[in-house]
């Protein structure tokens, strides 16, 4: 099994659990390891209960994992909810003044740090928490440079008296644990590698910037909003208009707006606010008129538990909007993937005109994983489609020109011109219309002009499913078990398929990425031979397995479901595909032992 | 390369003539905006195919069709949101925005309010006959009290908005009311609203000869007043403006009730667009920022 080390930071919000996350996965993607860092929080600014792991080695960390090696709770709330978790060659650092952390298990370094004493906390109200990421480094076996630099640059704006205060608190908790506490059986590792650290959500608005999006806009919901913090924080550097609108109605209404006058525009919320877009999703397909739209899915329904993950709104994506119409949607796979999905739908919907759906969740919205600055090349392929921006056509300028917006093709693709370009003028309409843009209702409903002009929007399905890749089998083909996910999932079943074979269980994944086009007779082909199939995701009714169903008739050979707001950790995985296996049950629902 | 530009037509009205002829009611109100518009657009001499004629869905939203310039046929009630989007990425375009009364004060009240304090450069047209026409003769928000229709057979009991006084106190920068059956008057406060910098809001009064028995040409001419007939009237005064845009009833002011021309446009406060239109800028961002944005993150 690979190497990680984690640590947990549990405390109030409020209290400061950010500020220590941000340090240690600063220094540890600086020291060139790899990190995956996940905050449970609540729904509330001050108080309650968050906790952020961080973990991390020199191989990729694609998911929370399944153990704490250092805890450091800022109250006696977060002691009293996680000490119980540390294991053998864990540690708890902790503020001797403030916290009775009662008993932990055998081999469990209790390491209590005099807080008072080590600094003035008259002074520096968040002391305990740089002591105890000094004291934690120590124990890690990483030099106090690298921390005295992060903190410099953390603090700079503050002032150098700030810098030297705070780099001060930490040399005192560094020190102190240096001569009292023992250190990790495991000194971190350091590689010639450096990463960058990142959210899904900003590599999604980052992704947007490179596909050449020039318009977003958004309404503030959870998980979304960061990439409408991105966007704002960088729309002057990048060339991009962004807004704030009134509402989620508004806003896939003016970037339909935008994309209609030619540019690519793309927007971001969660489920709720998605509910309220579907009818523009509509439009967007009836005028043909590209618009990408991202879903950052959260536990609902209604307002849900607005913190905490989901894979909920498959269905709601499927149905988005009344009648049938040519969409695409894709979940990506990681928090890179966020990045590099992005103009891969744009060059899909802006060939297709059509809506495209970027369904991600939580977990990756504001989880955090480190890339490689390569997977982050700005320099990508784009493909604006047939896009009329100029007058190239011998057509005069003129009431009745040649022109045909909705031209009947084989494709069903029909060039698109832009408002302003002369001899091209036509009307695009959410009526049902003609070739050239007239609503057929003008003209007494013609259910033949009907009847072409839904098969001539539908050809264009033939077309996507050919220009997207069906899936791959990823592991042994002759595998004990075939583990079926989609989306952000994709880490966490990587690492039980891992785990189950250190432990004798060979096991392969099928993880989905493009929901629609789903390739549904080559993953029928791809489980033909499979001798046991299970379908993991993160939802109560199996969103997915019923969508494969529908599509393909497959039913799998059963089903891991989790729906009480946290990620999967691969334990669960593991040990409910042990239970399936022997034949005890065929759906399994992992209890979180996790209480955040 | 060399591009051959052709001289700029000049146009006429036949220029403006839509691909299909409206299907409105003999009579109705809206026939006269449409004119007025050709009119305006025909003595502004502006390009058809730098026009964009957006609305929403109802009677008078099918305006886009019966007009031939660049248009969008939208959803109920979100034009203005639509147009929004339209004039940034392009602010090149006229934009025009038509629609009626229950797609701009009911369904699309959120989007009225915010495109007005947002000062977006687009002129909104709504063609305001206090009835739902479409489906067949229900109450609007502009509809009396008292008055009987479909869906409040005894009779309205809910007050009705005030759009002109809702357009003052949302912050649009030019306010105005014409009457279907005032073409001259009409078509010059079109062209002011075309040519005003930044939101102008022109309701009309566009009477629905086929289920509003009530607010008819006949009940409307003798009561409407021209506000260019008092020269005492100064459209630069707000308060004076709120106090005009109350009165109702036996004397009903139309014309330019208020116009200011010293807030920014939505498209000119934003220094993203100092470069000219987005849709013309389709450079891709510097190998230098896209490196600092990488940069920022490590």
């Amino acid at each position: 099994m690979k190497q990680t080390f984690a640590i947990g930071i549990g405390g109030a919000a409020g209290q400061g659990v950010a500020t220590p996350g941000d340090i240690f996965a600063k220094i540890f993607s600086r020291r060139g390891l790899h990190l995956n860092a996940y905050n449970a929080y609540q729904s509330i600014i001050r108080g309650g209960h968050t906790f952020l792991t961080i973990r991390t080695g020199p191989e990729k960390v694609t998911n929370m994992g399944d153990q704490i090696d250092l805890l450091i709770p800022l109250n006696q709330d977060a002691v009293n909810r996680h000490l119980g978790l540390l294991t053998d060659g864990a540690a708890c650092i902790y503020n001797a003044d403030t916290i009775k952390p009662g008993a932990a298990a055998d081999g469990v370094q209790l390491c209590p740090l005099p807080v008072s004493k080590l600094a003035d906390i008259t002074r520096n109200k968040v002391a305990q928490n740089t002591l105890a990421v000094g004291a934690g480094l120590s124990m890690m076996g990483i030099g106090f440079q690298a921390l005295e630099e992060v903190l410099a640059e953390q603090f700079k704006k503050k002032g150098e008296a700030v810098v030297a205060e705070n780099v001060g608190i930490a040399r005192a908790g560094y020190d102190y644990a240096t001569s009292n506490f023992k250190p990790f059986a495991w000194p971190l590792p350091m590689t010639e590698n450096r990463y960058a650290v990142l959210s899904g959500n900003t590599a999604m608005a980052m992704g947007g910037a490179a596909a050449g999006v020039k318009f977003y806009c958004a309404y503030p919901m959870s998980p979304s909003t960061g990439v409408l913090h991105w966007m704002a924080a960088h729309a002057r550097k990048a060339g991009i208009m962004v807004r704030q609108v009134e509402d989620e109605i508004g806003v896939v209404n003016m970037a339909i707006g935008a994309a209609h006058a030619g540019v690519r525009a793309m927007c971001a919320t969660s489920g709720g606010g998605f509910a309220l877009m579907s009818e523009g999703l509509g439009m967007s397909a009836m005028m043909e008129t590209p618009v990408v739209v991202i879903d950052c899915q959260r536990a609902g329904p209604s307002t849900g538990v607005p913190t905490k993950t989901e894979q909920g709104d498959l269905w709601q994506m499927l149905g988005a909007a009344f009648g049938d119409y040519p969409r695409v949607i894709a979940a990506p796979l990681d928090i890179g993937d966020c990045f590099k999905i992005i103009p891969e739908m744009f060059n899909l919907v802006d060939k297709f005109q059509c809506p495209g759906i970027v369904l991600c969740d939580l977990l990756l919205s504001e989880g955090r994983l480190s890339v490689e600055a390569k997977d982050l090349d700005f320099n990508v392929a784009i493909d604006r489609g047939e896009l009329i921006t100029t007058n190239g056509a011998p057509s005069s300028e003129g009431t009745n020109g040649t022109y045909k917006r909705y031209q009947i093709t084989e494709s069903g693709i029909s060039p698109r011109a832009i408002p302003g370009v002369p001899g091209h003028i036509h009307t695009a309409a959410t009526d049902e219309h003609d070739e050239d843009g007239v609503l057929i209702s003008d003209e007494f409903t013609n259910p033949i002009k009907r009847r072409a002009m839904m098969e001539k929007r539908m050809r264009k399905v033939v077309g996507i499913e050919a220009s997207v890749p069906p899936p791959e089998l990823w592991g042994p083909r002759d595998a004990d078990v075939t583990l079926i996910g989609w989306g952000s999932t994709k880490g966490v079943i990587e690492e039980a398929c891992e785990i189950l074979s250190e432990q004798g269980i060979s096991a392969n994944q099928l993880q989905i990425r493009w929901l629609l086009p789903l390739h549904g007779d080559e993953i029928l082909d791809m489980l033909k031979d499979a001798r046991h199939t299970i379908i993991v995701e993160n939802n109560y009714s199996g969103q997915f397995a019923r969508y494969l169903r529908s599509e393909t008739s497959y039913v799998p050979s059963g089903c891991i479901r989790k729906y009480d707001g946290e990620p999967f950790m691969p334990h669960h995985i593991v040990e409910a595909v042990k239970e399936q296996l022997s034949g005890k049950t065929k759906l399994s629902v992992p209890a979180h032992e996790i209480m955040v | 390369m060399a591009t051959v530009v052709a001289a700029p037509k000049h146009l006429v009205m036949a220029d403006l003539k839509g691909k299909v002829d409206p299907d409105w009611c003999p009579g109705c109100g809206d026939f006269g905006v449409l004119a007025a518009v050709q009119k305006a657009l025909v003595e502004l001499q502006i390009p058809t195919h730098q026009v964009v004629t957006i609305s929403g869905i109802g009677c008078s939203s099918n305006f886009p069709g019966y007009i031939n310039t660049y248009g969008m046929h939208t959803l109920h009630g979100r034009a203005l949101a639509v147009a929004t989007g339209v004039k940034l990425a392009n602010h090149n375009l006229t934009v025009l925005v038509t629609g009626g009364d229950g797609d701009g004060f009911g369904i699309g009240g959120n989007h009225f309010v915010h495109t007005m304090r947002r000062n977006v450069d687009l002129l909104y047209i709504v063609m305001d006959n206090q009835i739902y026409g479409l489906t067949t003769g229900q109450t609007s928000p502009t509809s009396r009290v008292g008055m009987k229709t479909k869906s409040m057979p005894f009779g309205n009991i809910e007050a009705p908005v005030n759009p002109i006084s809702m357009a003052l106190a949302a912050g649009a920068t030019f306010i105005a009311r014409g009457f279907s059956g005032e073409q001259k008057h009409l078509t010059e406060l079109i062209k002011q609203g075309i040519q005003h910098k930044g939101f102008s809001f022109l309701d009309v009064f566009s009477p629905c000869v086929t289920y509003n028995h009530d607010n008819t040409y006949q009940w409307f001419r003798p009561r409407v007043k021209k506000l260019e007939d008092d020269s005492a009237y100064d459209p630069a005064n707000w308060i004076a403006a709120m106090e005009k845009s109350l009165l109702w009833g036996e004397e009903i002011p139309i014309g330019k009730f208020f116009e200011r021309t010293d807030v920014p446009t939505l498209h000119g406060a934003e220094p993203v667009l100092n470069a000219g239109p987005l849709v013309h800028n389709a450079a891709p961002i510097p190998p230098d920022v896209s490196r600092a944005f990488v940069e920022e993150l490590m």
